[in-house]
Formats: structure tokens, C-alpha cells, sequence
């Protein structure tokens, strides 16, 4: 029988693995904003489980929160991406220091 | 039997698709592994009983985000390989932290599982087990009453994101002009200047 114990642990090794996928590519924004969406769609697992297996609907409501919060990200980050491209000709993020932060 | 068989496998692949969707190569089968991590996904919360959840993952993710990701790799002009020097450097310490989370994640997951903290059902909860309403009907039910502004601020949210990427990609033509378009040299054209009459003679050709 499958239990809550089963996703919630299908949850950790997807939020792990966004994790690593952070790490691995430091310089590729790309694939890092690839890894924030794996994040993403793990606490939407745990939420979704948690909302199943607890009887309350609240944590499917929460769950499409994040997924709109994530389409957001996604654009705004691809649009930043698109014009650091545009300005420096690469995607390389592990030395940006244009604005002296 | 057939629940635990569809677990495993929508398990296994959306962990499978995961590590390819780092692993990958190449940026485009990154964004492919990712679509197919995001159906996987689907699949585990159908069956959690979260249709509309499942639904909204597949044309969200599958088919805007996704597809968006997808555009912005294949337009920009990108040298992948040198992007990746830095991948063996990194490995062993980011498998480091990776397996420390883990492990943490998991030694609550044990910890809760030897007893204490037992959760109950929130007051007020809506049922979802389907026996009076469907799953999309609860849904929108307790999502335009309850958590009407909720609605509303998600609908801020895109509204502004919608504005700001379209500002910041948004290029203005270096000559100063808004587009290729002189409507005022359009809405002045007369047909007297546009069109011409001829009269060709027959077996003679038109001069233009």
C-alpha cells in the first residue's frame, strides 16, 4: 500500500536533485532556472500529497499558487537572461558584476 | 495492486527524468527530460486524486513554460561546452551537500514516522474524496470563496510579471522609429498614385 511516506520521499530526492542541479551548473543559467522549476514542482508533490492524504482541498489551492508563481519566475527570468545576452554576448552568470552589488 | 505498480513507475521516471534534465549535455534534451519529468508528475497527483492540479501542471508547464524555455535556448546563440567547464570541479562537492539534504529530509521523514506530531484533518476542511463533488467542482468552490483574494493576488502577480518581461525585452529601433510602418505616408497614398491604366495593344507587351 502506498502511503504518504512514499511521496514524500519522491518530494526529497526531487528537491534534492534541483538542489545538485544548482551546484552542477554553476555557470549555465539556464539549466539552474531548470533546476528552481524541479524544486518548485517537488514542494508541489508534497503539497498535493499532503492535501490527499489529510482531506483538506486547502493544500491543492496552495499548489496552484506556487504553479503561478513559478510561470512567473520563468518569464522574468528568461527575459533577464535574454537581455544579459543581448548586452554581453554570453550566458556565462558566474561573473556577473555589471551593476557593482 | 495496479495503484502501487503506477506509483513506481510514474516514481521512477519523474526521478529519472530529473537527473537527465541536470545531466544532460545538451540544454534542449534538458528542457525535453524536463517535459517529461513535468507528465510524470501529472500522472503521481492523478493518482492522488488531484485531477484539476494534474491538469493545470501539463498546460502550464508543458505547454508555456516548457515551450518558453525551449524558445530561449534554441534563439539564443550559446556555446554550451564552455559552459559546462566547470561541471567535474563541482561534482563532489555539490553530491556532498546533495546527499546531507537527504539524508536530513529523510531523518525527519523517520523521525516523524517513530510517533509524536500526529496531523489531523484542519478545521473546516473540504472533503476530497470525491463521494458528494468532484475533485474540480470542491476546487473552484472553496478557491472563489474562501480564497477569493488569494485568486486575485495570483492575478496581480502574472499581471506584473506579463508587464515586466515585456519592458525589459521590449528594444527600441535604433533610427528612432516605432516600427517599419509610416502610417501617415499609408493613410496619404491616393489610388491616382497606386494604380495606372493600360491599354495594351494586342500582340504587344506592357511597358512598366
Amino acid at each position: 500500500m502506498i502511503g504518504i511516506e512514499h511521496y514524500i520521499v519522491v518530494s526529497a530526492a526531487l528537491f534534492v536533485l534541483g538542489v545538485l542541479g544548482i551546484f552542477l551548473n554553476r555557470k549555465n543559467v539556464i539549466v539552474i532556472l531548470m533546476a528552481v522549476e524541479l524544486i518548485l514542482l517537488s514542494v508541489n508533490i508534497n503539497l498535493v500529497a499532503f492535501s490527499a492524504f489529510l482531506g483538506d482541498l486547502t493544500g491543492q489551492i496552495f499548489a496552484m499558487l506556487v504553479l503561478t508563481v513559478a510561470a512567473a519566475e520563468a518569464a522574468i527570468g528568461l527575459a533577464i537572461l535574454v537581455i544579459y545576452f543581448r548586452a554581453r554576448g554570453t550566458i556565462a552568470v558566474d561573473d556577473v558584476n555589471r551593476m557593482k552589488g | 495492486m495496479i495503484q502501487t505498480l503506477a506509483f513506481y513507475l510514474f516514481a521512477f521516471m519523474v526521478i529519472a527524468s530529473a537527473v537527465m534534465v541536470i545531466m544532460a549535455r545538451n540544454p534542449v534534451h534538458s528542457v525535453l527530460w524536463l517535459i517529461l519529468a513535468f507528465f510524470n508528475a501529472a500522472g503521481l497527483m492523478v493518482l492522488l486524486g488531484a485531477e484539476f492540479i494534474a491538469m493545470l501542471l501539463v498546460i502550464v508547464y508543458v505547454g508555456a513554460v516548457a515551450v518558453l524555455f525551449l524558445f530561449v535556448v534554441m534563439m539564443l546563440d550559446i556555446d554550451f561546452a564552455e559552459l559546462r567547464a566547470g561541471f567535474v570541479r563541482n561534482f563532489p562537492l555539490g553530491l556532498l551537500v546533495a546527499l546531507i539534504l537527504f539524508v536530513e529530509l529523510f531523518v525527519g521523514l523517520v523521525a516523524h514516522n517513530a510517533g509524536g506530531l500526529v496531523p489531523g484533518s484542519a478545521a473546516g476542511a473540504i472533503d476530497t474524496s470525491g463521494a458528494s463533488m468532484s475533485n474540480i467542482e470542491a476546487f473552484g468552490a472553496l478557491f472563489f470563496e474562501r480564497y477569493i483574494f488569494l485568486f486575485e493576488a495570483a492575478g496581480m502577480i502574472l499581471l506584473v510579471a506579463m508587464i515586466g518581461a515585456i519592458v525589459l525585452t521590449h528594444r527600441q529601433r535604433p533610427d528612432g522609429a516605432r516600427s517599419h510602418q509610416n502610417v501617415g505616408k499609408q493613410v496619404r497614398r491616393r489610388p491616382g498614385e497606386a494604380t495606372v491604366m493600360k491599354q495594351p495593344g494586342v500582340g504587344q507587351g506592357v511597358e512598366l
